[in-house]
């Protein structure tokens, strides 16, 4: 057991302080109480401990001993992390629930991985390798959709003597031994790993892979990539949430970390009774079995919501590292940076902006930066993607969290408390949003036969943003005073707006787009632009145009044509032909 | 080990420093944090603290009924060596508490099934059931455009003169649960008053006897003249019992906590007088977390048949939504009610502002088989065609109603319609849904079919011309 290393002397709230052993390490876990309440050291002055203590602390006194484990803030890693809840420090929900009923109880100890769960493992070494770190050892399939790769530890270096033959084990047995400088060692499929400190990797590559969200605000518009960062920004009820669910939900990333950082508690009940019923489009099998599901609910002790984000992005570069694309939300970084200041608030440290601490930047910029397309360590590429949810007060975006955010993301899909009011979803304002990546994946539309992409993209913001100066004289003088061709763009903006911007989380047909669907809707909709211009340039008047049943089915293409029949939008271009062909006739 | 043991019933004299609500107290041992402290004055009355902090020479108290009165050397404090409990058992419905928990009604202290740690614990998001039963409040504004459903946290964003205790009333008068057949489901009320008048006290008091239901209710009243701090655990105190009677008795509490504002107020005055580091417009930088440990205590666990569902009211300083209370309120619960000052001018009750209302839940409790397939798409087209009348409004301001395309012209009209019509109903008046949907829809038959975008071409042939006018 572990050995008592100090007595506490001072407590408030998550923070206490604690005299005794000077031999502590900064950021080691130890446990303090008679409850062994799991806590990390931030702070060693002389025999003094500053320590952050994850779970509530009513009722701690004076005197009360505090414990070394001699190990700092770390996750566990093997088989068995898909479809698992945990709490922000790695404890599996399921578990606290059975030791403690409904409410979490305090001081529970439990091992964030089953150890008796036996899993089939297939070897893919073999003796007289030379085995390094991130060297595939072996393989198991952990779910139908994601097979585990049992790598061989970073700092490892040696030759294999001994490999597990296939079979069934359990991630405590040992499954291969290297002779290694310092002798002989066993190497299970359980690892450990510190939170804190990024894993490594060889190189970096630059991102040009698109990551498909399936929502054509995003990838039509503002597209994001395998290894970016992004920051979805929104007052409360802009439909943060809701984005993040659904990118979750439909993007193509092989699995999927979603972190509930200081949200609310049905949410994440949500999350876990929805996601195992849906499927993944592209296997058929449930969405949940390529997920990881991080809970700190808003009333769960504050210092394990600061721990949770990293909890979450360890997880995601160790499915990274066996050559997986893996993208993490996080939903709320805001919480996580509040975090930050009430634990920096009671330290008493001096604070910066609206009382956020000075290192708010540097912490945000750390985490952010361990996004990123990889070359692994054992020459595999794989990615994590990072999608953080900020939450400005009073959806203020000045404010120092989306500020800050804003430096070290490169995609940034503001949301719009206008649009929400008026149940524009998802609210994704597109004069304010922006992406980096636009130039970075022309080539991967062009690979995939949509050339056309980035010249149709720009012309659709074009028209949008054509659309917004319009507006601001509509308001004056009404749209009936501007002339026909003007008011084509304020026709051709509101299609884009309702056919293509808006997107129905709810509808089944409607809630994911292919970009085969997504292309096809846009090049319908700037077709009837071009042909309607050029009607209008010989005199059509708008009225016309704008009663034609086409444009009613421009509107509800989204929603009549699902994804597999997205050639029928040809059809669809075919009638606005004829039905153009005949305008343009009375006009000759 | 020495310093395990229990000091309960350690008892100090005197005290280092008396500031504002706030003693600190040196010389105890083994004191915890959070801890139940009793503070008898030199006369030998008694009034309760709180531990905030606490180190090996001193610890820092907060009197609930303030220090007035406190010296230094004739202060007994004496600490009880757990945290805030209070009693929980079916026989406190029907009983009115004061803000920590002592009967106010002339009755005995009720006699406790067991003592409950006020702060309650957080629920294990896996031991939740997700909420998807609608209750029906019998107002169109809600029920048909943000539907309350039962384990819920819908505050009603208000401000003062408008009249949220009305409609708070109302929703707990009215509430019924259309899925489970019964026309009248009773709930059990659990109503927490922080720092409101006698008056609102009063007039909730006779609302809930007019209506037969106040053996139901249970009362928890820190009102404006009792002493502010003790709001720190008013609605932890009645939370505490929501829980109990929901989770272990099985019951549906709705719970109404009034008004948020103050308590928040309480909280900044503690967190000022601590020298704490403030955020914003002075509140502590846990107001957050705080409020969370109050809101989240809501929902539906496995393994009971209850609920808690959670009606908090609290008024916008000077009708400012960005204010801090409203806007860390509105991220932590599921949506919110808002008031707004124009519609009660015109005199339109409820005057419940829809485009800046919220209800989360909705989506999961309404359509076939609980309310009704159309009921999403027409809220929907209801929510688009009002904020669409906003805009044409502030056109016809500037160039006035008879400038404005006929198109316009008819959403002006529906504007009006649904303002008077749909939003605006009886004080006692209550609407099934049935009803507000039928009524949804004969308001949409002001507009022109091809406006019509939200609902489907089936919806439309199927409603949209039988309700035409």
């Amino acid at each position: 057991m572990s050995t008592q290393i100090a007595e506490v002397v001072w407590v408030n709230g998550p923070v206490i302080r604690a005299r005794g052993s000077q031999h502590v390490g900064m950021l080691e876990v130890v446990e303090v109480g008679d409850e062994h309440l799991i806590a990390e050291v931030i702070g060693l002055e002389r025999d003094t401990l500053t320590i952050q203590v994850y779970e509530e602390t009513s009722g701690l006194r004076p005197g009360a001993p505090v414990f070394s484990t001699g190990y700092p803030l770390s996750v566990e890693l093997g088989p068995g992390l898909l479809q698992s809840i945990f709490d922000g420090i790695q404890r599996p929900l399921p578990v606290l629930e059975l030791r403690s009923g409904a409410y979490i109880g305090r001081g529970i100890k439990t091992t964030p991985l089953y150890r008796k769960q036996e899993w089939d493992f297939t070897p893919r070494a073999q003796v007289g390798d030379h085995v390094q770190g991130g060297t595939l050892l072996g393989t198991v399939p952990e779910t139908a959709l994601i097979e585990h790769r049992v790598m061989a530890p970073p700092d490892m270096d040696g030759i294999l003597t001994w490999i597990a033959p296939e079979g069934k084990y359990t991630i405590v047995d040992p499954i291969a031994r290297l002779q290694t400088q310092h002798g002989e060692q066993d190497i299970a499929m359980l690892r450990r790993w510190p939170v804190r400190r990024p894993r490594p990797y060889q190189r970096r590559l630059p991102p040009t892979e698109m990551l498909v969200t399936g929502q054509r605000a995003l990838d039509t518009f503002f597209p994001m990539v395998k290894g970016g960062t992004a920051a979805i920004p929104g007052g409360f009820g802009a439909g943060k949430t809701i984005t993040q669910h659904q990118v979750a939900k439909w993007s193509d990333a092989d699995v999927v970390i979603y972190v509930g950082c200081g949200e609310r508690g049905n949410e994440m009940t949500e999350v876990l009774q929805e996601f195992p019923e849906l499927t993944d489009p592209r296997s058929g099998r449930s969405l949940m079995e390529r997920t990881i599901l991080i809970a700190n609910t808003s009333n769960m002790p504050v210092a394990a919501r600061e721990a949770s984000i990293y909890t979450g992005v360890t997880l995601a570069e160790y499915y990274r590292d066996m050559g997986y694309h893996v993208a993490i939300m996080a939903d709320s970084t805001s919480r996580w940076a509040e975090a930050l200041r009430e634990i920096s608030g009671r330290l008493e440290e001096m604070p910066a902006e609206e009382g956020y601490p000075a290192y708010l930047a540097a912490r945000l910029a750390e985490f952010y930066e361990r996004a990123g397309r990889m070359v692994t360590l054992s020459g595999a590429t794989g990615s994590v993607s990072i999608i953080g949810a900020v939450s400005p007060p009073g959806g203020d975006f000045s404010e120092p969290v989306t500020q800050h955010t804003k430096r070290f993301i490169r995609c940034f899909w503001a949301l719009d408390k206008s649009l929400a009011s008026a149940r524009h979803f998802p609210a994704i304002n597109w004069l304010d949003s922006y992406s980096e990546y636009v130039d970075e994946v022309v080539d991967w539309w062009k690979a995939r036969g949509y050339a056309d992409w980035h010249s149709l993209r720009t012309q659709a913001m074009d028209i949008l943003q054509r659309e917004s100066r319009l507006q601001q004289i509509v308001k004056l003088v009404g749209p009936d005073a501007l002339p026909d061709d003007q008011r084509l763009i304020l026709e051709t903006a509101r299609l884009l707006r309702e056919g293509i911007l808006q997107q129905s989380a709810l509808d089944s047909v409607d809630a994911s787009a292919t970009i085969e669907k997504q292309i096809r809707m846009l090049r319908a909709i700037l077709h009837f632009h071009d042909r309607a211009a050029r009607i209008i340039a010989k005199g059509c008047p708008i009225i016309l145009i704008h009663s034609l049943p086409v444009v009613n089915t421009l509107v509800r293409m989204k929603t009549s044509i699902a994804n597999e029949n997205a050639s029928e939008i040809d059809a669809v271009i075919t009638g606005l032909d004829a039905q153009m062909d005949q305008l343009e006739r009375e006009y000759a | 080990m020495e310093t395990t043991g229990n000091y309960g019933g350690q008892e100090i004299l005197g005290a280092a420093r008396v500031e504002g609500p706030i003693v600190v107290v040196e010389g105890m041992r083994g004191v915890g944090y959070d801890e139940v402290v009793e503070i008898i004055d030199a006369r030998g009355r008694a009034r309760r603290g709180r531990v905030l902090e606490v180190g090996e020479e001193a610890a820092v108290v907060e009197v609930f009924a303030g220090t007035t009165g406190l010296s230094i050397d004739d202060t007994h404090v004496r600490f009880q060596g757990h945290p805030m409990q209070i009693p929980v058992s079916p026989e406190m419905l029907g009983r009115t508490f004061d803000g920590l928990g002592i009967p106010i009604d002339g009755g005995p202290m009720p006699l406790a099934e067991r003592w409950a740690d006020v702060n309650g614990q957080p629920i294990n998001p896996t031991a939740r059931i997700y909420p998807r039963d609608i209750i029906q409040t019998g107002i169109s504004a809600l029920d048909g455009m943000n539907a309350l459903v039962m384990g819920q946290k819908l505050p009603i964003f208000s401000g003062s003169g408008l009249p949220h205790n009305q409609l708070a009333a109302q929703i707990v008068r009215q509430a019924s649960i259309p899925s489970t057949g019964k026309e009248q489901q009773q709930f059990a009320v659990v109503f927490a008053a922080m720092g409101i008048k006698h008056d609102v006290a009063d007039f909730f008091r006779e609302s809930f006897a007019g209506s037969g239901a106040l053996l139901h209710v249970t009362m928890f009243l820190n009102l404006a003249d009792d002493p502010p701090i003790e709001r720190l655990i008013t609605p932890r105190a009645a939370l505490t019992l929501a829980e109990y009677l929901a989770f272990e008795k099985n019951l549906h509490v709705l719970v109404v906590l009034t008004d948020m504002t103050n308590y928040c107020e309480a909280l900044r005055q503690i967190s000022n007088i601590r020298g704490e580091v403030p955020s914003r417009k002075g509140y502590p930088g846990y107001l957050y977390s705080d409020l969370a440990s109050i809101y989240e205590r809501t929902g539906r666990i496995k393994g009971s048949a209850g609920s808690i569902t959670q009606l908090p009211i609290l008024t916008m300083p000077n009708d400012d939504i960005t204010h801090p209370v409203p806007d860390l309120t509105g991220y932590i619960t599921e949506g919110q009610t808002v008031l707004s000052r124009e519609l009660f001018q015109q005199d339109v009750y409820p005057p419940i502002a829809v485009l800046p209302s919220l209800s989360r839940l909705m989506k999961d409790g309404i359509g076939e088989g609980r309310t009704r397939a159309d009921h999403a798409h027409l809220s929907a087209q209801l929510y688009a065609a009002y904020a669409h009348v906003q805009d044409v409004r502030s056109l016809a301001s500037v160039i006035g109603e008879e400038e404005l395309t006929p198109v316009d012209q008819d959403y002006l009209k529906f504007g009006r319609a649904f303002e008077q019509s749909f939003i605006g109903q009886g004080l006692s008046e209550n609407r099934s849904i049935e009803d507000t949907l039928n009524l949804g829809w004969r308001m949409l038959a002001l507009l022109p079919r091809e406006e019509l975008t939200r609902v489907t071409e089936a919806e439309i042939d199927r409603y949209y011309r039988e309700s035409a006018v």
